[in-house]
């Protein structure tokens, strides 16, 4: 059993099903506070959806400086493992943990529904245990999801592989090639809009596609402790 | 006390959503030919002398927390 660390900023919405979604899949969740200055030795760290600090400025642009994301962001630069979903992937982006910016949908409307998504990479911490191409379904619910980047990095993330999930069917929010999720060249920081720890339960879900997330957590920290 | 200006606009090659959205607004109440890109404006109160140093402390505020310089241009401006 592992321990991840699942951040509180304040106007976070998604931490409470964060952690039930780490407890679910049989780990131990565990709180930290936007104003701590430490992860408590977790494993590995989830930054949940909302709208940290009401969003103001910036989606996530204060948030990335409060105390903990010090801590976040040195864990990520030597491998520790950071999920950053919806707020939390904005949030990542202004860190720099992750290249380019999300910007208001192009519907210029709130978009609220089950989202049809390819895994296009499986070289990474948080979803190595999906099939290249696999579809899955995860719930997106957002304001500013238009993934955008300048087309050098968009460039590079392509011929890297760091398009970890991509839009299918039709494209949800203006985002530059179906981008819904990226990861970094190292592939413990993976960032995405849509939602996965909704997709847990067969009570409330379509899919139970959220849980492989965490088996593929599972799969890597394994692998890190044998080696 | 000095006050500095702070103007951060969208980059011109980035979708505005909400430039778009006051732009066909325009067009329905009859305002035509105008097009709008919507940006925001910070007003800096600095405190003491505003010095070059103190501009310039201003222009990396702007930098690190103002602007993502990653979607938007941001341009400083000491106010008369």
């Amino acid at each position: 059993m592992s321990r991840i660390g699942v951040v509180t900023f304040p106007g976070s919405l998604d931490d409470h099903d964060a952690r039930r979604a780490v407890t679910l899949a049989g780990h131990e969740p565990v709180a930290l506070w936007h104003a701590h200055e430490s992860l408590q030795g977790v494993d590995a760290v989830i930054l949940p959806g909302g709208f940290s600090y009401g969003d103001y400025l910036r989606c996530g642009a204060i948030a990335r400086f409060s105390p903990i994301m010090t801590e976040v962001i040195q864990g990520a630069e030597q491998g520790l493992p950071v999920l950053g979903i919806c707020n939390g992937f904005q949030v990542l982006c202004e860190s720099h943990l992750l290249p380019g910016a999300l910007i208001r949908n192009d519907v210029r409307t709130f978009v609220c529904r089950d989202q049809p998504l390819r895994v296009d990479s499986v070289d990474t911490v948080w979803t190595n245990a999906f099939t290249p191409g696999q579809q899955i379904t995860i719930v997106l619910k957002n304001g500013e999801g238009g993934y955008v980047a300048d087309p050098d990095t968009i460039t590079r993330l392509e011929g890297e592989n760091q398009v970890v999930f991509r839009y299918q069917q039709d494209n949800p929010n203006g985002s530059l090639n179906d981008i819904a999720g990226i990861t970094n060249a190292r592939g413990n920081v993976v960032g995405l809009m849509p939602h996965p720890e909704h997709n847990m339960e067969q009570l409330t879900s379509p899919s139970l596609d959220g849980r492989a997330f965490f088996t593929s957590l599972e799969r890597f920290l394994g692998a890190a402790i044998v080696a | 006390m000095a006050r500095v200006i702070v103007d951060v606009m969208p980059k011109p090659e980035i979708l505005d959503p909400q430039g778009k959205a006051v732009t066909g607004a325009l067009q329905r109440l009859g305002f035509d030919g105008l097009t709008v890109r919507q940006g925001k404006r910070f007003e800096v109160e600095v405190d003491g002398e505003l010095t070059d140093e103190r501009l310039g402390q201003v222009r990396e505020a702007a930098e690190k927390l103002l602007a993502n310089t990653v979607i938007e241009a941001f341009d400083v401006r000491v106010e008369q």
